[in-house]
């Protein structure tokens, strides 16, 4: 394609014009890569030599460098646009990494501590019995007290926050539904543990009920409830307007328009909804620390006497502060992770097999 | 009103008509729908105020008794006679450890958010959004217990490196005890608010017009210029809102504060030293071992609480509502 012609540049042109050249000079594709490696190796180069014993200060100093020699080098070679780039590239790896460490940590010490200790005879035994001391023991009643709280809760809040969501999307028009929609927003983000001190001045100061795992459920409801409104009503409104005029075209009651095509078709993100709702509720420790009590037995009753559930069973473990009550700690707080990841995953997998259909 | 069909009329684009014909419909079953599906919602309402009512109540009770002054006495004394018990340790400790959360995990969290919309190659993009998704719902109190036994064990060589540089100035001064302080709870708190600034910041930084990266890119731009040019100033509100929501969580948050910090009624210089407390640590502390007195006085100190956090998500929600045709964030 090249006319050799036109390419050479006039003689007497050339010399006039101090211009860039049009293909700046570009660091080598491993450069990264390589930069990488080599502040690794001087960061711990470092930290071995000045005895360094944590390991976070290895890494802070190997990523201080890297992002250093990043700047330097691309400023030097590529001029400085492209150093700024460099830079913000560079940043923008090491905050993920950053940020990646403590959640793998996080995820690796729970599965490999909480292994130890995890088996059959741990899931099927309570707590009666057992010494904060020894070994052995299980988180049985806990995952009952867990279940039937959550479960209860389940059972208050889905009802409530699902016809809430319809009112906004079906009926909702002024000013009560657009104070709805603002609370519900704002008691998304009601502390745990002001729910909790809520339905204690309630529920046992001024009603006057005991512990019990049905007072836990009922500060559970109220964190729940919003979190039910918010996915549903997003659910409802992707539900398309055509289905509901041709139903109404059909003669056919607005509230069974409601119940046999608005609900059907957004049935899978209204499960998904609740089913995330769950699982954030099933990880709150602070309500159920003050309501339930935290029985070391099995109580199959809800309404009646103190329980346990799994995330304050874990609380308690911790500040027994032994190594065979963290064994216990880290173990439930496994089960209590794979709850929720099992929880989690389900749900995602509803949302994307019963996803609405949007029309057009 | 009589029953008449629907008229047809000309209505905004994407705006439903939801009026209510139907609802003065003498159809019984509309009126017990609709009843009901109204009566949820004031229910929520009676909730919220209900909530306010009752903490303001048990509040004031406890108010009438104390012998100190609640916003100025440095002591928790609620269960003596007479009670003494005043927040400004707990006002700081919140407030401070929320901060450093902020500090820390506010530009991290962009950073991850423009890493998985804009740097990572697409095959690592999408499971790591889903992975980032579901450490959102890790329960705060693995997060403690994790904080308490695997992160305090290992900020003591990074507090006395930050002792030997800035103990001067008096706020990172350390001498080497358990990490247990201000600082640890606001580096656990920062993990912990992560992933929810993370997702509704990518969500946003997803959503920014192609067209005005493209456009840039053929300007000759280099990426992190796209970046600063169209994608910051388009996502700015959402991020702003994303970090109200995780400064939500961190200001009452419970379990990892009460499990991380050594506690202590007074304030420190140094962020480093353990002792200060926050609010919510200082009732999952003390609540169960309480008084009567005690327990209102708690309740009280949540009601200060409950007041913050509305005032926060309130603020985010206005923000979010003001920007929502472009911000898309909606979580």
């Amino acid at each position: 394609m090249s006319n050799p012609v036109i390419d050479k540049a006039p003689a007497n042109e050339a010399p006039a014009l101090p211009s860039a050249p049009l293909k700046q000079p570009r660091l080598p594709r491993w450069a990264p890569f390589g930069l990488a490696l080599a502040s690794a190796g001087i960061g711990s180069g470092i930290g071995l030599l000045a005895g360094l014993e944590s390991r976070i200060q290895w890494g802070l100093i190997a990523a201080l460098l890297y992002v250093a020699l990043t700047m330097l080098i691309a400023g030097m070679v590529e001029g400085s646009r492209q150093a700024k780039d460099r830079l913000a590239t560079s940043v923008i790896w090491v905050c993920f990494l950053l940020a990646i460490v403590p959640l793998a940590s996080l995820v690796f010490e729970t599965v490999s501590r909480g292994s130890k200790v995890l088996d059959g005879y741990f899931l099927t035994h309570s707590m009666a019995g057992v010494a904060d001391l020894q070994p052995g023991g299980g988180i049985y009643h806990a995952l009952v007290g867990t279940i039937q709280q959550v479960g209860l809760a389940t059972l208050i809040a889905a009802p409530i926050g699902l016809f809430t969501a319809i009112y906004l999307v079906e009926y909702g028009t002024g000013k009560l539904a657009k104070a709805v929609t603002f609370f519900v927003d704002v008691m998304t983000g009601i502390p745990s543990i002001v729910a909790g001190l809520f339905i204690f001045s309630v529920w046992l100061i001024v009603l006057d009920f005991n512990h019990s795992g049905f007072a836990g459920a009922l500060a559970l409801a109220i964190l729940m409830m919003p979190i039910v409104v918010r996915s549903t009503e997003e659910m409802l409104k992707l539900v398309p307007n055509e289905l509901r005029e041709a139903s109404y075209a059909l003669g056919v009651p607005k509230w069974r328009t409601i119940l046999k095509v608005v609900l059907p078709t957004a049935i899978g993100g209204i499960t998904t909804g609740v089913m995330l709702a769950v699982a954030r509720i099933a990880g709150e420790t602070a309500p159920v620390m003050l309501l339930v009590w935290g029985a070391m037995e099995i109580n199959n009753n809800p309404f009646e006497g103190p329980q346990q559930s799994l995330p304050y069973y874990i609380w308690l473990q911790w500040k027994s502060g032994n190594p065979h009550a963290f064994d216990r700690a880290w173990a439930a707080a496994l089960v209590l992770i794979a709850f929720v990841m099992i929880l989690n995953l389900a749900a995602r997998g509803i949302a994307r097999w019963k996803a609405p259909k949007t029309g057009h | 009103m009589d029953i008449t069909p629907t008229p047809v009329r000309p209505e905004p684009p994407g705006e439903r008509d939801k009026s209510s014909e139907l609802a003065g419909s003498t159809r019984p079953g509309d009126r017990i729908f609709l009843a009901l599906s109204r009566g949820s919602g004031i229910t929520l309402l009676v909730i919220m105020a209900t909530i306010a009512a009752f903490l303001t109540y048990r509040a004031v009770i406890a108010l009438a008794e104390n012998d100190g002054n609640f916003l100025t006495t440095f002591e928790w004394n609620a269960n003596a006679d007479p009670p003494v018990f005043g927040i400004p340790v707990l006002v700081f400790g919140t407030i401070v450890s929320s901060i450093i959360a902020m500090v820390i995990a506010v530009p991290v969290a962009v950073g991850i958010a423009l890493f998985i919309s804009h740097y990572a190659p697409r095959k690592l993009a999408t499971p790591l959004a889903y992975v980032i998704d579901l450490l959102a719902a890790v329960p705060s109190i693995v997060y403690g217990l994790w904080g308490a036994l695997f992160l305090v064990p290992h900020l003591g060589g990074l507090y006395e490196w930050l002792d030997q540089f800035f103990g001067w100035t008096g706020v990172f001064s350390y001498d080497g005890g358990a990490a247990r302080s201000l600082f640890t709870v606001g580096i656990l708190l920062a993990i912990m608010i992560l992933p929810i600034v993370t997702n509704v910041s990518r969500e946003v930084f997803k959503q920014s017009p192609k067209l005005h990266e493209e456009a840039a890119l053929a300007l000759g731009a280099t990426r992190w210029e796209v970046i600063r040019m169209s994608v910051l100033p388009f996502g700015r509100s959402g991020v702003i809102s994303a970090s109200m929501l995780g400064l939500g969580r961190a200001l009452g948050e419970t379990m990892a504060v009460a499990t991380v910090l050594s506690p202590s009624f007074l304030i420190q210089a140094s962020l480093l030293e353990p002792g200060g407390g926050t609010f919510a640590q200082n009732i999952a502390a003390g609540f169960n071992e309480a008084t009567q007195t005690g327990r209102d006085a708690l309740i009280a100190s949540g009601l200060v609480l409950f007041l913050i956090t509305l005032v926060v998500n309130g603020a985010a929600r206005m923000v979010i509502a003001r920007h929502k045709e472009y911000s898309g964030a909606n979580a």
